[in-house]
């Protein structure tokens, strides 16, 4: 089953607009694997989205973060013999301990200046992460095992399928879901909603609004180190992987509208698809139409397609 | 002892030094307003008290807890809560959840208010429950802040202009149910132009000028001396 795998990926070379038309099963591992990647394009992108909404600060370390949660997935799996399960669950552990740290000793002081200094600080982070990662693990290029019970492929009637990326597909709506009950069904998310609004009326109603900045810069985080972890099987641990992430994460918070739960989901899928069908149509030409996308998303409508227009005062 | 006591309290934004050495104190159950034209210091005055802008000197102190330098949530968990002028109703959040959020648990001897106590007071509110607050009118969102502070269950309550920008019918209405919290024990700090509004419900009037008190006294001191009435009342 290992080689059906490989039989998707050299499949995906640049087969053409013919194919896609004359070969139904094609088109529909086509169609999986755009909501695969989307999905854990949404994990990461989550994070990015919710930490900008509440904080207002765009955190540019979030793809590092992303690199060490599929780091530390390597070295929870690898190195360290436990199953895949652990190495997502180490991830998102270690990425709670270290965003925890960056938000108390370094974020917290930049929240009221201007975006120039929290621009400066991000990409700071990720200069410095950036080092950490190559002292830690040097600059070799690893490979993560998928999960044992996942590694097969699953028959979904029109085609088999990689179990591994039918639980992403999963996953993706699971972790949304979880996110939009959190915030619009539980009294916490309303604080945390009403901290997107004003931070100054929420303290004189006695709320400790650091303590909500922290909380949602970790939680934020933990989703980069938890995507990290999930995309390590087939985006392998490598030097300069968080910069590749950081530019997609942008693409698709920019299409959704920065901020957005709703937007940041629908932005995902869209780049999985154009992700994998662009690449079908042009022979590497993803990046072209994703940037086409959000260039239009841009000149029409530069709030993103569930964002909200930038508004007066806090 | 009073329960509030503003002592020589100076405060600035940035380099713009606003309030010199602003003093009053608030007995528990006593209503005391601040009077004066827009830009004198009233606002920053009670924005200091919830340490929003803390005083840089001087000190306030609330039930005998020096209370400058604390941070603002603590402050309003003590048993202050701050109304300010521009009411900072969350759009998003609906009429109910604007209340949910702001709910406290009670203190021991304190007063302890529910969302129900409180659409009693505002029968208004409970019929758009559910309502977003990006929609309400002025008058409605004037309530729903007054009625969102009263969850916290303080025993000060800051009203930063109360009246301003709402119909005359509102505003009777808006100085009822302050009458009705003050004569429930609940002592108040009030900043306001509408004269009537203020005189009916005060107990010490304080007039600002230039970020001091320049005058002190008692609704009757006011109405009588004219001189007073002369220079600082006529809006």
């Amino acid at each position: 089953m290992e080689s059906l795998l490989e039989f998707i990926r050299i499949d995906m070379g640049s087969p053409g607009l013919a194919t896609l038309v004359s070969n139904p099963k094609f088109a529909f591992i086509q169609l999986l694997n755009s909501v695969s990647m989307g999905m854990n394009f949404f994990i990461i992108a989550a994070g990015l989205s919710l930490i900008f909404g509440v904080l207002k600060v765009i955190n540019f370390a979030h793809g590092a973060f992303y690199m060490f949660g599929a780091y530390i997935a390597y070295s929870v799996t690898e190195t360290m013999g436990l199953s895949f399960f652990w190495g997502v669950i180490g991830s998102a552990v270690g990425l709670v301990l270290l965003s925890v740290v960056i938000e108390r000793s370094l974020f917290r002081f930049v929240y009221d200046k201007e975006h120039l200094m929290q621009l400066l600080l991000t990409f700071a982070l990720v200069l410095i992460l950036g080092d950490v990662a190559k002292i830690i693990w040097g600059t070799d290029q690893y490979s993560v095992s998928y999960p044992a019970s996942l590694s097969g492929a699953t028959n979904l009637g029109i085609a088999y399928y990689p179990s591994y990326r039918l639980l992403l597909c999963i996953l993706g709506p699971v972790i949304f879901l979880a996110l939009w009950l959190f915030i619009e069904r539980t009294r916490w998310g309303r604080i945390t909603k009403a901290a997107t609004q004003n931070r100054e009326m929420l303290a004189a109603l006695g709320i400790n609004v650091p303590i909500i900045y922290t909380g949602v810069f970790v939680a934020g985080s933990a989703l980069a180190g938890i995507g990290g972890a999930l995309a390590s099987p087939f985006n392998s641990p490598t030097p300069g992987m968080d910069a590749i992430i950081i530019v997609e994460c942008f693409v698709i918070v920019i299409i959704g509208g920065l901020g957005s739960l709703w937007g940041t989901f629908v932005g995902a899928l869209i780049y999985g698809f154009v992700f994998n069908f662009g690449s079908v149509i042009v022979p590497n030409g993803q990046d072209i139409f994703a940037f086409l996308i959000l260039l239009v998303v841009l000149l029409i409508r530069p709030w993103g397609l569930f964002g909200r227009p930038e508004t007066e005062g806090q | 002892m009073p329960q509030l006591e503003v002592k020589g309290i100076h405060a600035s934004y940035g380099l713009s030094h606003v309030l010199f050495g602003v003093s009053f104190n608030v007995e528990a159950g006593q209503c005391v307003s601040l009077i004066g034209r827009n830009g004198v210091g009233k606002t920053t005055t009670m924005r200091s008290i919830i340490g929003l802008t803390p005083a840089h000197i001087g000190n306030i102190v609330f039930e005998g807890t020096d209370i400058t330098h604390l941070p603002t949530h603590k402050i309003a968990k003590l048993g202050i809560a701050f109304v300010p002028e521009e009411r900072h109703i969350f759009p998003e959040l609906s009429v109910w959840e604007n209340l949910d959020i702001a709910r406290r648990r009670p203190r021991n001897d304190g007063p302890a208010w529910s969302e129900e106590e409180v659409y009693e007071l505002f029968p208004d509110l409970k019929e758009i429950r559910n309502r977003l607050g990006g929609v309400l009118s002025g008058g409605q969102q004037q309530m729903l802040t007054v009625a969102r502070s009263l969850m916290g269950n303080p025993r000060l309550l800051i009203l930063d202009e109360p009246s301003e920008g709402l119909a005359p019918k509102l505003v009777e209405t808006l100085r009822d149910r302050v009458a009705l919290l003050k004569d429930g024990g609940m002592s108040i700090v009030l900043a306001e132009q509408n004269l009537k509004f203020v005189l009916s419900l005060s107990d010490h009037c304080h007039i600002m000028e230039k970020g001091e008190i320049k005058f002190s006294g008692t609704p009757e001191d006011l109405r009588e001396n004219a001189q007073v009435k002369e220079k600082y009342l006529t809006l």
